[in-house]
C-alpha cells in the first residue's frame, strides 16, 4: 500500500512542553484503509501526538508543535478538535466522552441532530428546528448493525454495560458521513475478551471500507492480530516502523521499554540484613480509582530496596495508598508476624511504616503552611515528638526544636527557600520533594514506601532524592518500596523489581534482568 | 542611607499588602467620621465609648468564628446555637437569683456543657454534609431558634422576675439584668475619663483572655491537626487525623465560644432577649470577622481583633453622624447594608486568599 499517496502524512513533528522536549520529529504516514498500531510506554508521547493531530486546545495553549501535517495531500493544521471532525477524523477516547443521561441516539447526534422545519424557525432561527427522532433511530439502528452488536437505540448511557458504552462511541464516530481517519485510544482496555474480539473485527471491517484506522493499545497480540503495519514511540522519539508480519510481542516490548538509562549510575550493594518473612502482603485488595489492586501477594525482605513498576492504571500505586489507608484496602498485610489494621493511616505510622505520595500537592504537602510545620507534622502528630508541655497541663509545639529540625533538614537536602517559615507554596517542585523527603526521614521509618519520588522534578533534585533513599537504606537499615513508572531508575537503585499488571503482581525479576524480561511482564505476556 | 530609605518603603508595602486595602480604607473611613462627629454635634468622648463597650461586648462572638474556619468548616452560621447555650446559662443562674460576678459565672458554667453538647450535634449534622456547612450552620441556627420559641414558654422557670406575670410561667421576650450582673464586667476596673468617656476595662481582659485561649489551643497537638484539617483534608488524613472528629471540635468549640460570648453580650447589654432575639445574631459577627480580613478558610485572631474594632465602630459612627447630617435614623438601614454587604463580598471571593 505503500506506493498510494498517503491518506495522512505526518512530517517532522516536534513538540515542547515547557521546555521540555516530548515528541522529536517523528513521521508518520497512514494509508487508505490500513490499521496502525500505535504502541509506547506512558510518556512516550502517544496521546501527545493524537491530540497534535486532533487539534486539542492544550496544544496551542503550550506553544503549539513544529512539522506538518498532511490530510489527502493537502496540508492542514487544526486549530480546535471541531475542525479536526469535519476533515474526517473521529476519536474514539480512553474515558468515555459520553452524557450519562442520554440515551444512545441522542449521544451520538448531539449536535448534529436531524432535524425537521417548523413554524417557529421563521421567528427564532434554525436553532428551534424540531428533531426527527424517528430519521435519527432508524440511522442509529442501521450504525449499530454494522457493529454487528445489539443495542437498543433508547436505552440510556448510564444504564449500558461498559462495553456498550464503546460502541455507542464507534458509532458516533462512523455515522459522521465523510469518516476518513478514525483514532481509538486503548479500545479495549475495559472490555471482556469477546466483547473486545467484536470490536477488532468492527475495525477491520471497517479498514475493509477504506477508513484508515490509528489504533493505540497495551495489548501487543491485539496489535499484532490485526494491524497492518506497528510504530513505536519511546520518549518522544519514533523507534520503529515495521509491518507487523516482521515483528513478535518480544522484540516490541524491548524496543518500548529501550534499554538502560545510564543517568543514575548507583551500584548495588548487597545488603547483608535481608531477611525473609519481614513484611508480607497477601490478598491484598484496594480500592483506588484508577489504580485498583485485586488480589496482589508480595513478599518484601527487610532492608531491601523493591521497585515496583508497571503501566498506569495497572495498580502499582494502590498498593501503597491501600497499605497505608488513603484507600479502601481489604486482604492482609503482616509485618513480622505481626497483623497491620488496615484502613487506618495511623495504625500504618505506628507500625513504622511512612510514606512519600505520589500526589505531592494535594496529599504531601500543606501548601500554605510553613517549611518547618510541613516536616514537622507527621513527627508531631504520629508520635508525639516537638512538643513541650507548659506548666504540665498544655502539650504546645516546640517552635525552638522544630526549627532547628527543619533547618538540618534544608542543609542535609539542600531545599533552596529564604528559610523555615517560608510556605511552601512558594517552593519549586523540586524543592517541595525535597519538603516530602524530609517529612518522612524525621519520622525515622522502618519501611518507607516512596511512590513516584521523581516525578515532575529536575535533574539535580531527582538525584538528590534518590541518594537520599539510597543512604538511609545503607545507613538506617530502611526497607524501601519504590513505586515508579521510569523502569531505568527503579533498575538503578533498587534490589528485586515487582512488575504489577491488572492489579496482581506479574513477576518479579533483579534489577540486572534484561529489559524486554520487564517489558513482556507489563503487557502481562 | 539609600538602603535604609527602600527598607523603610517596603515597610510600608508590605504592610499595606498584609493589612489588606478594604481594612486600609474603611480605617481611614472611621477617622473621618470622628472628625467629622464635633462639627455636627456629635461627642466623640461618648461616640468612643459607645465603641469599645460594643467591641467588648461582641469581640467573643466574633472569635466564635475562629475555630470553625480553621478546620474548614467556613463561616459559623449556626452561632445561634451557642447563643441558645448562652441565654440558658444566664436565665439558669438568674432562677436562683445570683448576682454580681458570681452570678455571671455560674450562667457561664452553666452555658458550656451545654454547648458542648450542642455543638457535638452540630458537629454531626455538618459532617454528614461536608462542602455545604454554612448552608447547614444558617438553619441549624434558624430551627434551633424557633425551636426554642416554644421551649421558653415550657421550660420549667418560676423566678418572678423572668416569667410572664399573668400566667406565672413561661419566660418573657426581655428580661432585664437589672439587680443581677448587669455590666459586671464593663465596670470590673473601668477607667472613667470626665464625664462621658468610659473604657470597659473587665470586658477587654474577658475578651483578651478568649483570644489568648484561642491563639494558644491553635498550637497545640489538636490545633494544629485541626488547621491541617482545613487546609488539606486530605493530607491530614494520610497522616492519621480524623477529619470528622476534628471539624466536631472545632465546632464544639465555637459554639462554645459562642456561648460564652453571648453571656458577656447580655452582661454589658444589659437585658436578655429571647424567642427572635439570636435569629439573625449571626451576621454581624460573620461580617466582623471578614472585615477583619478572614476568608471562608483563614482566620487569626488578628483578624478577629481588627474586625471586631472596624465594624463595632463602622456600625456606631455611621449611623450618628448620618443622622446628624440627615436628620433621620437610618441606623438599622446601615447596619444590615453593612454587614450583608461584607458577607456577600467575601463569599464572592471564596478560595481567593484574603479578601483584598
Amino acid at each position: 500500500m505503500t506506493n498510494e499517496k498517503p491518506l495522512l502524512s505526518m512530517k517532522g513533528i516536534q513538540k515542547d512542553f515547557l521546555g521540555n522536549r516530548v515528541l522529536e520529529d517523528i513521521n508518520l504516514d497512514l494509508a487508505q484503509g490500513e490499521i496502525l498500531g500505535l504502541v509506547g510506554e506512558n510518556g512516550a508521547g502517544k496521546t501527545t501526538l493524537m491530540n497534535i493531530l486532533f487539534g486539542m486546545p492544550v496544544i496551542q495553549q503550550t506553544g503549539g508543535y513544529k512539522g506538518t501535517i498532511a490530510l489527502d495531500g493537502e496540508e492542514v493544521r487544526f486549530s480546535n478538535p471541531n475542525a479536526a471532525l469535519m476533515a474526517g477524523i473521529g476519536m474514539v477516547h480512553q474515558e468515555f466522552f459520553l452524557i450519562p443521561d442520554f440515551s444512545a441516539t441522542e449521544n451520538i447526534f448531539l449536535n448534529r441532530e436531524v432535524t425537521r422545519y417548523s413554524l417557529l424557525v421563521e421567528i427564532f432561527g434554525d436553532r428551534l428546528r424540531t428533531l426527527d427522532k424517528a430519521a435519527m433511530n432508524e440511522r442509529v439502528v442501521q450504525v449499530i448493525k454494522e457493529l454487528g452488536v445489539n443495542i437498543n437505540p433508547d436505552t440510556l448511557v448510564s444504564e449500558m454495560p461498559v462495553s456498550y458504552k464503546q460502541f455507542t462511541e464507534i458509532a458516533r464516530e462512523i455515522d459522521r458521513a465523510k469518516i476518513k481517519i478514525l483514532v481509538v485510544d486503548e479500545p479495549t482496555a475495559v472490555l471482556t475478551e469477546t466483547e473486545a474480539e467484536a470490536l477488532l473485527a468492527v475495525l477491520k471491517r471497517l479498514a475493509a471500507k477504506g477508513v484508515g484506522i490509528i489504533f493505540i493499545s497495551h495489548r501487543l497480540h491485539e496489535i499484532l492480530n490485526i494491524c497492518d503495519r506497528i510504530v513505536v514511540l519511546r520518549d518522544g522519539k519514533l523507534i520503529k516502523d515495521i509491518s507487523s508480519g516482521q515483528s513478535d510481542v518480544k522484540s516490541i516490548a524491548s524496543w518500548m521499554v529501550g534499554h538502560e538509562i545510564g543517568d543514575f549510575a548507583f551500584h548495588h550493594t548487597e545488603n547483608h540484613r535481608k531477611t525473609e518473612n519481614f513484611l508480607s502482603i497477601d490478598h491484598l485488595k484496594v480500592l483506588m480509582p484508577g489504580e485498583a489492586v485485586k488480589d496482589l501477594c508480595l513478599q518484601v525482605h527487610e532492608g531491601e530496596i523493591l521497585g515496583i513498576g508497571g503501566l498506569a492504571g495497572q495498580g502499582k500505586l494502590g498498593i501503597a495508598n491501600g497499605i497505608m489507608g488513603l484507600f479502601p484496602a481489604e486482604g492482609s498485610v503482616t509485618l513480622k508476624g505481626k497483623s497491620l489494621k488496615l484502613n487506618s493511616p495511623l495504625d500504618a505510622f505506628r507500625a513504622g511504616m511512612a510514606f512519600i505520595s505520589e500526589d505531592r500537592r494535594g496529599i504531601g504537602l500543606l501548601l500554605t503552611q510553613s517549611i518547618g510545620l510541613n516536616i514537622a507534622f507527621p513527627l508531631m502528630q504520629v508520635k508525639g515528638g516537638l512538643l513541650k508541655k507548659i506548666a504540665g497541663l498544655f502539650t504546645w509545639e516546640d517552635k525552638k526544636k522544630i526549627r532547628e529540625i527543619t533547618s538540618s533538614y534544608i542543609e542535609r537536602l539542600d531545599i533552596k527557600c529564604t528559610g523555615p517559615d517560608q510556605s511552601v507554596m512558594e517552593l519549586s517542585g523540586g524543592n517541595q520533594q525535597k519538603v516530602c523527603v524530609a517529612k518522612v526521614l524525621a519520622l525515622s521509618p522502618q519501611i518507607l514506601f516512596a511512590s513516584e519520588p521523581t516525578r515532575g522534578i529536575d535533574i539535580g533534585a531527582k538525584h538528590l532524592v534518590l541518594s537520599v533513599l539510597r543512604e538511609i537504606n545503607e545507613k538506617e537499615g530502611t526497607t524501601i518500596i519504590m513505586t515508579s513508572s521510569e523502569l531505568g531508575e527503579l533498575r538503578s537503585i533498587c534490589d528485586r523489581i515487582a512488575i504489577v499488571n491488572e492489579g496482581k503482581i506479574a513477576g518479579i525479576l533483579p534489577a540486572e534482568a534484561p529489559v524486554e524480561d520487564f517489558g513482556l511482564l507489563m503487557l502481562g505476556e | 542611607m539609600k538602603k535604609k530609605d527602600r527598607m523603610h518603603k517596603g515597610g510600608i508595602e508590605k504592610f499595606i499588602a498584609n493589612f489588606g486595602w478594604p481594612r486600609i480604607i474603611i480605617a481611614i473611613f472611621l477617622l473621618l467620621l470622628f472628625v467629622i462627629a464635633p462639627f455636627i454635634g456629635i461627642d466623640v468622648g461618648t461616640s468612643l465609648s459607645d465603641m469599645l463597650v460594643r467591641v467588648g461586648m461582641n469581640g467573643i462572638l466574633v472569635l466564635a468564628m475562629v475555630p470553625m474556619i480553621q478546620s474548614g468548616c467556613g463561616l459559623n452560621f449556626g452561632l445561634p446555637l451557642g447563643i441558645i447555650a448562652g441565654l440558658v446559662g444566664a436565665v439558669t443562674s438568674m432562677e436562683y437569683n445570683w448576682q454580681g460576678l458570681f452570678g455571671f459565672g455560674m450562667a457561664v458554667l452553666f452555658a458550656i456543657p451545654l454547648a458542648v453538647l450542642l455543638g457535638v450535634m452540630y458537629g454531626y449534622f455538618i459532617n454528614m454534609a461536608k462542602g455545604d456547612e454554612m448552608m447547614i450552620g444558617t438553619y441549624v441556627g434558624f430551627s434551633v431558634v424557633a425551636f426554642m420559641s416554644m421551649m421558653w414558654l415550657r421550660l420549667p422557670y418560676r423566678n418572678p422576675l423572668l416569667v410572664w406575670g399573668f400566667s406565672g410561667t413561661g419566660l418573657r421576650t426581655t428580661i432585664s439584668l437589672t439587680g443581677f450582673w448587669m455590666k459586671v464586667l464593663d465596670n470590673f476596673l473601668a477607667i472613667r475619663i470626665g464625664p462621658r468617656f468610659f473604657f470597659p476595662t473587665g470586658s477587654f481582659i474577658f475578651f483578651a483572655l478568649c483570644c489568648v485561649l484561642v491563639w494558644a489551643f491553635f498550637k497545640t497537638k489538636t490545633g494544629i491537626a485541626m488547621s491541617a484539617v482545613g487546609s488539606n483534608p486530605q493530607f491530614a488524613r494520610a497522616h492519621g487525623v480524623s477529619e470528622d472528629r476534628m471539624r466536631i471540635v472545632s465546632v464544639v468549640l465555637s459554639t462554645v465560644l459562642g456561648a460564652v460570648g453571648m453571656v458577656v453580650y447580655e452582661q454589658s447589654y444589659g437585658f436578655i432577649q429571647l424567642y427572635m432575639g439570636p435569629l439573625y445574631m449571626a451576621f454581624p459577627a460573620v461580617a466582623a470577622i471578614l472585615l477583619g480580613g478572614a476568608t471562608i478558610n483563614s482566620a487569626t485572631i488578628s483578624n478577629v481583633v481588627i474586625g471586631t474594632f472596624l465594624f463595632q465602630g463602622i456600625l456606631t459612627m455611621t449611623p450618628s453622624v448620618i443622622n446628624g447630617m440627615l436628620q433621620t435614623d437610618v441606623a438599622e438601614v446601615i447596619r444590615i447594608l453593612v454587614s450583608n454587604g461584607m458577607i456577600l463580598y467575601a463569599l464572592t471571593r471564596k478560595g481567593k486568599g484574603t479578601v483584598k
